[in-house]
């Protein structure tokens, strides 16, 4: 028998190994694939910024740091600076923070706590979530023709009792920086009421009942210790949604009036970075372009700043859990 | 204290309500088989549809999900299949994280310098390049979810048998994980599908049919932005319904996935 140990064995073997190799270069290939789609992700946020910066670059040359702090905005002589778009955005942020704060945390507390029966507060969680859902240029639609006539007579209000501030001292026209701002509201409140109520429900059930032993009431123990101990995933909420406040886009440009002027008062028409991208770079010229991808660049500062502090925050809350 | 927080949770749901409501109030009335079929109206007159926009709505998605899905899945399976721990994976998913937060309309700057600036013009193809940067992370995030839901017990059976890692991964884990990549893609899809901001000028608009993907081509979002701000009744009536169109879509698809997801995790 030993006459077989001919060639078809070998064959054989050699077949196998071929197929052997096929299958470790097809798992080799895979890996790098892989490797490669997860490098690319991180590379596409960089590339974003180095290509904004790049095509800034004649704006950054022409008015340097200068940009940032002065008003004019002279598409005719070509002469810009940010500094009413960059104050509409923080005043637009600041007022969307003020009032979308309490609120958020206010119910993220209530829909995680058992103030009413699960069967009710789910539905209701994901009737607040499916807020950040609704496209943000419908938001603007519907603030357009139904908030702006809703919340016209209250302006008008403030303004005839209140003129004297110098928060209220312009007559009301509908589209304003306070439009924009309660609009954000209610636009920036899931983020905060979602992560929020993510970090106070991951929250050992021993602190609570510790605290209520000790004789806490339900709102002593939801104050003093539940909060605290949630408090960077709430910080941490609170930056997201101010970075989704500053760079909100579509409801900016529908709503604040994109009128490029810095005032005291709340009740004016004003500008936000994005919103003025979005209203003139279409018709923009050659150096306009440049002035609003140098504008781009300070929103993408800003927001990258305002995001990776969440992040790094959220990252430490969940590494005590 | 209850009653003030109870009181906001019902002031936090009055403009969902309030949103929906208004929209399908004002959009319903002309809502016809027309609103898909026909072209917008010139100024002045009354009929017509938004056809156009839904062709250039499904072309830029299409666009967006060729370049998001494959990177946003390839990147996933690294996430749940090699990196668990590793330098490399942190730093992904931080990435994944801050381009989530980052502007859509800085997604739409990147395309026009990168595709619009390249090619001379606005076009369909700028706008899905645009839109993938939105779906991104996305697609990644809710993959890596679904393929972390898949048990260590069948990769080690894979495993066991003698398979690859590209084996068990093609074979066991991505089918296992169909279903949820699948409603990942979805999602991203819903999100991306509202966005105007990234399309203003990438995809620009046109008031005609087309289909070339090398030229400019109208979208829902933008068009509702276009004739929202312009002072024509006719145009405004149409706005509210693409708006009703866009809203039923988009909030069908997310409480159709969250319901889902949310049965899974249970």
């Amino acid at each position: 028998m030993s006459a077989v140990t001919g060639d078809q064995p070998r064959q054989k073997w050699r077949e196998l190994e071929k197929q052997n190799n096929l299958v470790n270069t097809l798992d080799r290939v895979f890996y790098w694939l892989v490797i490669l789609g997860a490098v690319a992700i991180s590379a596409v946020l960089l590339w974003i910024g180095v290509q904004i910066a790049i095509s800034a670059l004649p704006a950054i040359r022409t008015f340097g740091l200068q940009f940032l702090v002065t008003t004019t905005w002279d598409p005719v002589r070509n002469i810009y600076g940010a500094l009413p778009q960059i104050y509409g955005t923080i005043v637009t942020s600041i007022i969307a923070l003020v009032i979308a704060i309490p609120v958020g945390v206010g119910v993220a507390v209530f829909l995680s706590e058992d103030f009413i029966p699960n069967s009710i507060r789910t539905p209701i969680a994901l009737a607040i979530e499916l807020i950040a859902a609704i496209p943000s240029v419908v938001v603007g639609l519907w603030g357009i023709f139904v908030f702006i006539p809703f919340i016209r007579p209250f302006y008008d209000f403030l303004h005839n009792n209140f003129g004297w501030i110098p928060l209220f001292s312009t007559a009301p026209r509908g589209n304003s920086l306070l439009t924009l701002g309660i609009v954000l509201a209610v636009m920036i409140s899931p983020t905060i009421i979602a992560i929020s109520r993510g970090s106070l429900i991951a929250l050992p059930r021993d602190l609570r009942q510790g605290a209520l032993a000790l004789g806490a009431t339900r709102w002593e123990t939801i104050l003093r210790v539940l909060i605290p101990a949630a408090f960077s995933g709430i910080v941490g909420s609170i930056m997201l949604a101010l970075g989704r406040a500053m760079g909100e886009t579509m409801a900016a440009a529908m709503l604040v009036g994109n009128s490029n002027q810095i005032t005291t008062s709340l009740l004016a028409p004003g500008a936000t970075i994005a919103s003025i991208i979005a209203a003139q770079f279409g018709e923009a010229g050659r150096d306009q372009v440049a002035a609003l991808l140098y504008s781009g660049l300070i929103l993408m500062i800003l927001t990258l700043i305002v995001n990776i502090l969440a992040e790094i925050i959220i990252q430490k809350f969940q590494n005590i859990e | 204290m209850t009653i003030l927080t109870g009181g906001f949770t019902i002031l936090i749901l009055i403009p969902l309500v309030a949103i929906v409501w208004d929209v399908a109030r004002e959009g319903i009335g002309q809502l016809g088989i027309q609103s898909f079929t026909e072209l917008p109206p010139p100024p002045g007159l009354t009929e017509g549809g938004f056809g156009n926009a839904i062709i250039g709505t499904i072309y830029t998605l299409g666009i967006g999900a060729a370049f998001s899905v494959p990177l946003g899945i390839l990147a996933a399976v690294y996430l749940s299949e090699f990196g668990r721990g590793t330098q490399l994976a942190y730093m992904v998913k931080f990435a994944t994280n801050v381009l989530a937060g980052v502007p859509a309309i800085l997604a739409g700057l990147f395309a026009y310098t990168v595709v619009v600036l390249t090619t001379g013009t606005f076009s369909a193809f700028a706008g899905g390049v645009a839109l993938s940067v939105v779906m991104v992370p996305i697609v990644l995030r809710a993959t890596e979810e679904g393929l972390l839901l898949v048990p260590q017990e069948m990769r080690q059976a894979a495993i066991g048998v003698g398979a690859t890692k590209f084996q068990t991964i093609s074979r066991i884990v991505i089918p296992a994980a169909l279903p949820s990549i699948a409603t990942a893609v979805t999602l991203s899809l819903a999100r991306a599908g509202g966005e105007a901001a990234p399309l203003l000028f990438t995809a620009l608009n046109n008031n005609f049919w087309s289909t070339d993907i090398w030229a400019p081509i109208a979208t829902l979002p933008v068009l509702i932005y276009f004739y929202a701000i312009i002072p024509f009744k006719a145009q405004q009536q149409l706005a509210w319904t693409a708006a009703l169109v866009l809203l039923a879509i988009i909030l069908t698809v997310s409480i159709s996935s969250r319901l889902l997801t949310r049965r899974k995790f249970q």
